[in-house]
């Protein structure tokens, strides 16, 4: 063959080696078709463990009882006694390190999540003491006179 | 040839012909045990038990760092309102961040919508998140490969690897997948897969005081998720998508999209 059908061809052939030796670098030894096969388990496989590495942020109530054990209890035998401390308190993260106090929601916006009157015959909802945000008390906070932990009205 | 030998091969051939290739084809252990693994990770929604409170949208935005005021989230909990004429209503404000505390009903551009609680025949939530599909129209789609379904059945996305093309947020039916406004790459639920790999629950189920929500192994027989799934009646949201989800819902109804 003649030298321009040569030189030309060189160069895609160049291109195409580079375009290998890029790739070689560049993709991961880990990436490739997985358990799942090619279609849905084509992926870098060290991602699934990055991934169970990340930060979990709440704890669980059975953690808040290892020391606020008098709260827990006393919470364990009223009606809110189904709700996570984390609810409230916020996410433990590293408490009682970083943070050293965790900030307590004390808003209407809170209470009202459960405890504004909806009409929902069909759930659970139907089951659960109501109010008129609008109408009851405004401007107060709901723990100024229910008890959090121990809302029976009977008690107050 | 004689007649003697013409039938011999002739038995000899027909009975190798009906011998199909495939029963010649050896089995590799490992490949059928991969079919059928131990671990399926599936989730159990109640209906009839969730209030609407929103807890585990507020849970999973902050454990997952999907920032609180965006207007995307990865499970959010739909309200339905059946009218005695027929209608049905549907919002979620905010996904649900601060729960259902309003009785009017976001219509979007048709503003608030006060309805008489006379009117209502049926009224419930409907918590959503990613169904984790068996057939994940999601990873199909992906150019890259940064999206990709585990062996035990999540459906993860890498997020070194996307290039946040957006195609895979467009392919689920379910609208699950949103783009994460600070890591810059399409997002989704992951089961939790930090917490239900290191033997803790996920943070919405962690977070739901009623317990409308399960996650489970729907392999094993003893799992209380699994148990239900196989012996109740359950329904799933939009089967007619061959996506094959694997959130089992208890108490859907015709009027959930």
């Amino acid at each position: 063959m003649k030298n321009h059908v040569w030189r030309p061809l060189f160069v895609v052939i160049g291109l195409v080696v580079f375009i290998f030796l890029v790739r070689m670098w560049y993709v991961p030894d880990d990436f490739g078709s997985q358990e799942r096969g090619y279609t849905f388990g084509f992926h870098r496989l060290s991602n699934e463990q990055e991934w169970k590495e990340f930060p979990a942020k709440y704890k669980d109530s059975r953690y808040c009882a290892e020391c606020h054990d008098e709260k827990s209890e006393s919470l364990a035998e009223s009606a809110h006694a189904m709700i996570p401390c984390e609810n409230c308190h916020g996410p433990a993260l590293q408490h009682p390190d970083n943070p050293e106090l965790l900030a307590i929601d004390r808003s209407r916006e809170l209470c009202i999540r459960c405890h504004s009157a909806l009409y929902m015959p069909s759930s659970g909802r139907k089951d659960i003491p109501g109010i008129d945000p609008e109408e009851h008390n405004v401007g107060d906070m709901c723990s100024d006179c229910h008890n959090p932990h121990n809302p029976s009205l009977e008690d107050m | 040839m004689k007649r003697r030998d013409f039938l011999k091969s002739t038995a000899v051939f027909v009975s190798g012909a009906s011998v199909s290739l495939s029963a010649l084809e050896i089995f590799e252990p490992g490949e059928l045990l991969a079919a059928v693994p131990e671990l399926r990770w599936g989730f159990l929604i109640d209906t009839y038990k969730c209030v609407g409170c929103g807890f585990c949208v507020k849970g999973c935005k902050i454990e997952n760092d999907i920032p609180i005021e965006a207007n995307v989230t990865r499970t959010w909990v739909e309200r339905y309102v059946v009218m005695k004429d027929g209608e049905v209503l549907a919002d979620s404000p905010k996904g649900a961040l601060n729960g259902f505390t309003d009785k009017r009903i976001d219509q979007n551009s048709a503003g608030m919508k006060q309805i008489d609680d006379d009117e209502i025949a049926q009224a419930f939530f409907v918590p959503k998140l990613c169904n984790h599909c068996e057939v994940p129209a999601c990873v199909q789609v992906c150019p890259v490969g940064a999206t990709y379904q585990a062996a035990d059945g999540v459906v993860l996305v890498d997020r070194t690897w996307c290039i946040g093309c957006g195609y895979c947020i467009m392919a689920c039916p379910y609208g699950v997948r949103f783009f994460h406004p600070v890591e810059k790459v399409a997002d989704k639920c992951t089961f939790c897969y930090h917490r239900i790999s290191n033997g803790k629950t996920t943070a919405c189920v962690q977070a739901c005081p009623f317990g409308a929500r399960q996650i489970g192994n729907l392999r094993d027989p003893n799992d209380p998720v699994a148990k239900t799934v196989l012996n109740q009646r359950v329904g799933v949201l939009r089967d007619e998508y061959g996506t094959k989800p694997q959130a089992f819902y208890i108490g859907l109804s015709k009027e959930v999209r």
